[in-house]
This record gives structure tokens, C-alpha cells and sequence, in this order.
């Protein structure tokens, strides 16, 4: 296993993600069997592995939707598992996409993208709205914002999905299974979202099963299966040249 | 023989039955004897305009103030009986369940009596107002449980959404969940609406001044005076004339708020 650690140019020390000894059980079953991981500022990291493998648990105990069970989970240096730390309050620095989209349905797009920013960073109505534009502009969906979440289709979706996290102005982005859900000739525009965004030095974690996008755009490829990290590395080495038995398998099935 | 041409018959029968059975009821009625006593016109007009100034607008109004205390009351219940603390929930569970379980007749007739006395306790707005928190009680009993079904509806990604956005708990009730909850649940609660302007009529148990009259019992007054039941056919039309035109106006709004889902 080899721990790459390549901090984008002007970052300090402290990684984004930092994960240690993470366990999570849902009752008898272990999900997450003691996990180290990390994610340093400006990188991105992409998760995969088979279904079961835990992937999505590991991503939704960064911004604690899972409870961990034990271990810890720091985000920028403040622990998230600490009962003392304002939970609201670092949820607003991490970016989260989901795979159903999770757009309220009763809210115009804009309403989407402005609701948060006015219950929980606070802004005034007109930063908020100009913010939720120039959001909407960049994943190319300026024409929708006073459409219903219904009339749009998943890939539109999504990519609102993704202008509503990157409304709060987070600090990084998690991603579990963003395409998964969209018919394939739609998923093109999502990952042409996520590729600008990764370009533009956002902190990533992607869960996802496009072999091809982490290939191109991430720093680094974490295979998972059994609830543990099996093999990490560079993409072209974990996907190209796999060293464990049950990363080779599990490519040889999806690539 | 075509499928088409077999379901045009079977529905051609259908409605031959239909029409037969109103012909029959509606020949076989006794309309000479009948129509004094019911259908009189001349004691149907004695009863305006009281009966719309003070039985309809009564019932309406009795309507109002129970669905709104209704609502805020069995919000609060729907939210005890979903909050992680376990006492708030027995207290929620013992509440639904008794209330549901006792006549509303009975309840508002404790409210209106046996309360005041056991606890020297004067409800504002007299006998009625004292029958009215009775019908509340009641009304927020079976309102609770749609709107913690409601609640329950709404997909789990929804918090999950608002949350990892940064919002609190109470932010994401009041600006996620509730709003799509309460669209999910507007025809149960129509149906609530429209069995709580009947149960204004066990009111009466509470005792009632001739202003404080609703419908029912206006036209069972009426009734006792004029010895002709003319006013409750006038009293069951009005009725149908608050109800219909309510339960249009909740399918109109169910239509436009189909967009956003």
C-alpha cells in the first residue's frame, strides 16, 4: 500500500479528510471494519468497489449522516465525532451530492439553492439569490432556476444537486454515486461537472463506479471491499496494474 | 364479439340498473304525504335568515376555531410522538389513543361539565367555548396521527439533504419536511375538515344560548316549534353548501401543488 500524499500548491498540512481506526456496525453487521484514510486539500480521491463494500458508509461518516461506532473522523483538524463540535457548522464547509439527488421537490431551483444559504450561512436574500445564479451558470442550467425539481430531468437534477452544495461555498465536495441513478446518455453532463470542479481545485471524494472518470481526474483510486481499504494508489497504477487478488477481480468485472 | 363492443354492453347494463333503481325509490316514495313535512315551503322560509346569520355562519366559525387548534395541537402531539425522547412519546401515544378511543359526544360533554367544576376553571367563551376544547381535544387526536404519517412519508433523503447542507433540526422541519408532508397529506386532512364541520353538532351537549346555535341543533329547535321537519332538510342542504364547494377548492389546490412533486 502506498500512502501518496501530494498537497496542492499553497495548502498547509492539514488534510481535509482524516479518517482513523473507523468502525461502523448496523447491528450484528460490520460495515466499516477499522478504516485509515485520508484526503489531502486540493486532491481527488476516488472510491471504489463492489456493492456492500461499505464505500458510501465511509463517505456518509465525513459529514457524520452515519454515526461512527467507533474511530475518529477529522475534518480540517476538528473532530466531527466530538459531541462538543457545532456539527451545523462544519456541514456547511463539506458539499454533498447524493445519488437519488435529494432536491426538495416543493421548491422552485433558485428556492433550492438560496434555502440553505439564508437558514445556515445566514446571507441576506440578494447575496444569496446572485450566489445561487452564478452556481446555476456554471453547471450550465441558468434557463431553469424557476423550475421544479419534476420538470427537469436526473442528469438537470443532479447538476443542481451539485450548484445547491457548491452554493455554501464548501471547502470540499463528497459525491456518492452521483451518475448512478441517470439514464447513461445523461451522465456525460454530471461528470463534465465534476471534472470542471476538480479542475478548479476542488477537494473531492467520489464513490462512484465510472472507472473512466477516476481514471482522468483522480489524484488517487481507493479500492474497498469487506469494509476495509484493500489498494490505493495512482489511478493507472490501482487500475491498470492491480496488486491484490480481489482488486483484479472486481476490475475484471467492470472494466 | 369485439372486446370494445362487450365492455360498451356491460356498461350499457350497468346503467339501465342504475337508472331503474332511482325510478323505483323515486315512484315508490309517497310524494302527496311526504312534502308537507319535509319539503314545506313556507315553513322552510320562516326559518331565514336566521338560520344562515346565526346556525351557518355558527357552524363555520365552531369549524374554524376547532380545525386551527385542531392542527396546532396535533402538531404538537405528531411531533412528541416522533421525538427521541421516550417520555414525550408515551405522553403522545397515551393521549391518540385515549382520545381517539372515547365518543366525541362524551368528551365535550366533560370539557363543557365535569372540568369547570373539578377545576373551578371558566373556558372563555362560555359553555360552548368549553364544548369547542372538547371538540379540539378530539379533533387533534385524529389529526395527529395524519400528520405523523405525513411526516413519515417524506422520503428520508430529504433531511438528509437539508442537513448536510448545514441546516438544523428545526430549520429542516419547518422549511422541508412539514411543507411536503402537509401536501401529502391534504386529502386526509380534507377528510378531517369535513367530519369536524358535521361533529360541530354534538355542540349542543354543551348547552347553547339562541345565538350560539349551529345548524343541527337551529334546526331542531325549529323542528320542536313548528312540528314540521322542513328545517333539517333546509339545514342538511346548507350543509352540502359549506362542504362542496370546500372540498372543490382543496382538489383545485391538490392540482396546482402537483407540480412541485
Amino acid at each position: 500500500m502506498i500512502p501518496v500524499a501530494h498537497a496542492a500548491p499553497g495548502t498547509t498540512a492539514v488534510p481535509a479528510i482524516e479518517i482513523r481506526a473507523l468502525c461502523k456496525n448496523f447491528g450484528e453487521n460490520e460495515v466499516l471494519k477499522g478504516i485509515d484514510f485520508h484526503v489531502d486539500q486540493g486532491e481527488v480521491v476516488c472510491v471504489i468497489g463492489p456493492s456492500g463494500s461499505g464505500k458510501s458508509t465511509l463517505l456518509r461518516c465525513v459529514n457524520r449522516l452515519e454515526e461512527p461506532t467507533s474511530g475518529t473522523v477529522m475534518v480540517e483538524g476538528i473532530d466531527i465525532t466530538d459531541r462538543e463540535t457545532d456539527l451545523d457548522d462544519v456541514r456547511t464547509r463539506i458539499g454533498m451530492v447524493f445519488q437519488q439527488f435529494n432536491l426538495f421537490p416543493h421548491l422552485s431551483v433558485l428556492k433550492n439553492l438560496t434555502l440553505a444559504q439564508q437558514r445556515a450561512k445566514k446571507r441576506g436574500r440578494a447575496e444569496a439569490v446572485e450566489v445561487a445564479r452564478r452556481n446555476l451558470a456554471k453547471v450550465g442550467l441558468s434557463e431553469k432556476a424557476d423550475a421544479f425539481p419534476a420538470q427537469l430531468s436526473g442528469g438537470q437534477q443532479q447538476r443542481v444537486a451539485i450548484a445547491r452544495a457548491l452554493s455554501m461555498d464548501p471547502d470540499m465536495m463528497l459525491f456518492d454515486e452521483p451518475t448512478s441513478a441517470l439514464d447513461p446518455e445523461l451522465v456525460g453532463d454530471v461528470l463534465e461537472v465534476m471534472k470542471q470542479l476538480a479542475r478548479e481545485g476542488m477537494t473531492m471524494m467520489v464513490v462512484t463506479h465510472e472507472m473512466g472518470f477516476a481514471r482522468e481526474v483522480g489524484d488517487r483510486v481507493v479500492f474497498m471491499d469487506g469494509g476495509v481499504v484493500v489498494e490505493q494508489g495512482r489511478p493507472e497504477d490501482v487500475l491498470g496494474d492491480p496488486q491484490h487478488e480481489r482488486t483484479k477481480l472486481f476490475l475484471s468485472k467492470v472494466l | 364479439m369485439k372486446r370494445s363492443t362487450r365492455r360498451r354492453l356491460t356498461q350499457g347494463v350497468l346503467y339501465a340498473i342504475f337508472a331503474a333503481v332511482i325510478l323505483f325509490v323515486l315512484l315508490s316514495a309517497d310524494w302527496g304525504r311526504i312534502q308537507p313535512y319535509f319539503f314545506n315551503i313556507d315553513v322552510a322560509r320562516s326559518a331565514f335568515p336566521e338560520i344562515l346569520t346565526i346556525a351557518a355562519k355558527n357552524t363555520i366559525v365552531y369549524t374554524a376555531i376547532a380545525f386551527v387548534g385542531g392542527m396546532l395541537f396535533g402538531l404538537l402531539l405528531a411531533l412528541m410522538k416522533l421525538s427521541p425522547v421516550l417520555p414525550y412519546r408515551w405522553l403522545a401515544t397515551g393521549y391518540i389513543e385515549l382520545f381517539r378511543g372515547l365518543p366525541a359526544l362524551l368528551v365535550i360533554f366533560g370539557f363543557a361539565f365535569a372540568v369547570p367544576i373539578a377545576f373551578q376553571w371558566q373556558a372563555p367563551g362560555g359553555s360552548v367555548g368549553a364544548g369547542l376544547i372538547g371538540l379540539i381535544v378530539v379533533s387533534a387526536a385524529y389529526i395527529a396521527e395524519t400528520i405523523r404519517a405525513g411526516i413519515e412519508a417524506v422520503p428520508k433523503g430529504q433531511v438528509e439533504a437539508a442537513r448536510s447542507l448545514g441546516m438544523g433540526s428545526t430549520w429542516t422541519l419547518v422549511t422541508v419536511v412539514l411543507p411536503q408532508a402537509f401536501r401529502i397529506i391534504t386529502p386526509p386532512l380534507t377528510n378531517e375538515l369535513v367530519i369536524l364541520i358535521k361533529d360541530t353538532s354534538l355542540l349542543f351537549i354543551a348547552g347553547m344560548a339562541i345565538g350560539d346555535r349551529e345548524l343541527t341543533t337551529f334546526a331542531r329547535d325549529s323542528l320542536t316549534n313548528s312540528a314540521n321537519a322542513t328545517p333539517l332538510v333546509v339545514a342538511a342542504l346548507l350543509y352540502l353548501v359549506i362542504t362542496l364547494p370546500l372540498t372543490q377548492l382543496v382538489a383545485k389546490l391538490e392540482r396546482h401543488n402537483k407540480r412541485g412533486r
